[in-house]
């Protein structure tokens, strides 16, 4: 396992570099003077060349790369020309929302969604398969921000005043918001790396609520982030039902399932303990690419509940021509849709030993 | 007597039909399939027939009307002294039914133009990988994990914060963030091929590189190309409305679904016509597509249709 672990820890390197290179090109290949893309049509000559100097934008592009890289190693990833702050100062604050919209929507996808295509495959051509299945079919033709706006339609107007009324907006009600956790330990002077791991812990709700023990502002974003993570799980929601379902029909129809038929073994153990097992492999590969979609989705649903996270701010950022809050955000989310399929891949050898052994 | 010479000729015809033939035999038989070609022919029509449909100019301002007015359907009870606008009036006096007509066209296009972009780009990349194989590969296939690194929409979003706002640029975004899965299965299906002996045949009859790859490899991926082209098609509409619904792509006032429902985004409570029709609209699009290709995937492989008969 561990030389299989190495093996795929090693391939992702090249990916990695590819990944940083991409993201500085793309800031490399914007049409026009940087100058003028970054500080407008009026800049002057001069406040041009300080410009230039300051970000390094005169020197050979390989000493660009080179320092790019470098800084990055540093843990720094330039600063907002929008927000005048360190890029990796807005990823600690918006990130963790992000993260907490997609972990809750990857929850609710993959649950109803191997529920939803285990049902389907042992009613399999009955009316529960047809209606599962044409709710998947429509479920992966919608628009993620649509069904965020329905939703927000009708749990937020139509159903005012029944207990099912779900918040259609921000992150917390008004006057809720999380306490810095530094702050709360009394530390002062937290810099660098250190304050990049307590502001995110900070804005991770969850956490901050394990310290400082304030479960009313957990139950409070929660509530807020049904609604956002149902629209972003429901497109992975009806792909991963229709997985399963062809998965577990596939498998079903093994010798192995009948032998442990014969043997006198109950239903419901030869669907999870034998038929499961396997039908899994192809599950969790579209889980994997789902993550993609989920994060994406996560994006575009911030922006219907008006949610602070990664989406709106990387939407304001690319209308600000905010080129280094949008390099830094693409890449994070880069970095961690790899690591999501690296998972995928070992969970691989983890469920079928004939690849850890390969 | 009469039976089996009745199968016989069955069987003849069966025989004379050609694989196109066979396949849209197969389609119509499919229910999504026959679902998909429904509904994409309805679409179709309504596109191409769009300014005989539409009651109004699609972005002209309407004058004897308020923004945002729900919709107003004679036969279901509205005034009769009031003009009929059956999906209501938009925030800026236009009337959405005409709007969403139109629109038909624009998404149509997008789908079309971005897979047609990216197959034709993907099945250069990854014929000339499998083909010339060794350094030249590797560099091309590096390249597009790298792609696939990136969720594809949010890679759609870097590049058109590069390329600058616009629907060509989104499309543009689109089709090169949808590259690297042609490139992958047509860099397949050359790797499978190349080395089996009817190539090899070519080969040593004199055909040249080109004449080997165009008439002899290529169109084994055909059949791959179109199922994931169709099904291409519709998450490039899914997508190319996103970007527009965030600002990002089709500019004002194109009668474009995603950028309608993102105008109106803020008024889903005082308005909701405004956000419902064009998400349906859309909606039905990418069924139509998603449909097709499922069908199309399933009668284009000969062992599920072999089967199932």
């Amino acid at each position: 396992m561990s030389q299989f672990l190495g093996r795929r820890l090693l391939l992702l390197l090249p990916v990695m570099i590819g990944v940083i290179l991409i993201t500085f090109i793309i800031v490399r290949l914007i049409p026009g003077d940087p100058c003028v893309t970054m500080l407008g049509e009026r800049a002057t000559p001069a406040k041009c060349e300080a410009f230039l100097d300051r970000y390094g934008l005169n020197d050979n592009i390989f000493v660009q790369f080179g320092r790019y890289l470098l800084n990055i190693g540093k843990g720094d990833f330039g600063t907002s020309i929008k927000w005048s702050r360190p890029v990796v100062d807005i990823i600690a604050e918006r990130l963790p929302m992000t993260l907490e919209l997609t972990l809750l929507a990857m929850l609710f996808s993959t649950v109803v969604g191997i529920l939803l295509g285990v049902v389907s495959a042992l009613k399999r051509n009955t009316v529960i398969d047809t209606i599962t299945m044409i709710i998947a079919n429509i479920g992966i033709s919608m628009p993620v921000f649509w069904l965020g706006l329905l939703l927000a339609y009708v749990f937020a107007l139509l159903l005012k005043g029944t207990p099912f009324v779900l918040p259609p907006s921000g992150r917390f009600s008004a006057g809720m918001a999380l306490q810095n956790l530094a702050k709360f330990w009394g530390m002062t002077n937290v810099t660098g790396f250190k304050k990049f791991i307590i502001d995110l812990m900070s804005n991770t709700v969850f956490i901050n609520c394990i310290f400082t023990g304030n479960w009313k502002i957990f139950w409070d974003s929660l509530k807020h982030l049904i609604l956002p993570a149902v629209a972003v799980g429901t497109i992975p929601m009806a792909i991963i039902a229709r997985m399963t379902r062809s998965s577990l029909l596939e498998v079903l129809g093994l010798d192995y399932i009948r032998t442990a038929r014969a043997k006198g073994l109950i239903e419901p153990k030869v669907i999870s303990k034998h038929a499961m097992r396997n039908a899994l492999i192809p599950i969790v590969t579209i889980i994997g690419i789902e993550t993609g979609e989920l994060l994406s989705g996560a994006v575009l649903t911030e922006t219907v509940f008006s949610l602070p996270g990664m989406g709106t701010a990387m939407v304001g950022a690319i209308l600000a021509r905010d080129y280094p809050v949008v390099q830094g955000f693409v890449m994070v989310i880069a970095v961690i849709f790899v690591l999501v399929n690296l998972l995928v891949d070992l969970s691989y050898a983890y469920l079928d030993p004939r690849i850890r052994l390969e | 007597m009469a039976d089996t010479l009745a199968e016989v000729t069955e069987e003849v015809k069966q025989k004379s039909r050609t694989p196109s033939q066979e396949v849209i035999r197969h389609l119509f038989k499919h229910s999504s399939g026959r679902a998909g070609i429904i509904i994409l022919s309805i679409l179709i029509l309504i596109a191409i027939f769009a300014p005989w449909i539409a009651p109004y100019d699609p972005i002209a301002i309407l004058r004897d009307v308020d923004r945002r007015d729900p919709p107003c359907i004679h036969i279901l009870g509205c005034p009769a002294d009031q003009p009929e606008h059956i999906f209501g009036i938009d925030g800026n006096s236009r009337d959405l039914y005409s709007r969403i007509i139109y629109g038909s066209r624009l998404s149509l296009q997008v789908g079309i133009i971005t897979m047609g972009f990216a197959i034709l780009i993907g099945t250069i990349i990854g014929a000339v990988a499998g083909f010339a194989g060794g350094a030249i590969d590797n560099i091309l296939m590096r390249l597009m994990d790298v792609l696939m690194a990136f969720p594809s929409l949010l890679l759609a979003i870097a590049i058109v914060s590069v390329l600058g706002i616009g629907l060509i640029n989104a499309m543009l975004a689109i089709g090169i963030v949808s590259i690297p899965r042609f490139a992958r299965l047509v860099r397949s299906t050359v790797l499978s091929v190349k080395e089996l002996e009817y190539v090899q045949a070519s080969r040593a009859l004199g055909g040249s590189p080109m004449h080997i790859l165009f008439q002899r490899i290529l169109p084994n991926a055909i059949t791959p190309l179109i199922v994931q082209g169709t099904l291409g098609i519709a998450t490039a509409i899914l997508d190319a409305a996103a970007l527009s619904f965030l600002g990002l792509g089709a500019e004002k006032p194109r009668p474009e679904w995603g950028l309608m429902m993102g105008e109106e985004k803020n008024s889903i409570f005082s308005a909701p016509h405004l956000v419902i029709f064009p998400g349906l609209a859309i909606m039905l699009t990418v069924l139509g597509f998603n449909l097709l290709g499922d069908g199309l995937r399933d009668s284009m492989d000969p062992r599920l249709t072999r089967s199932g008969k």
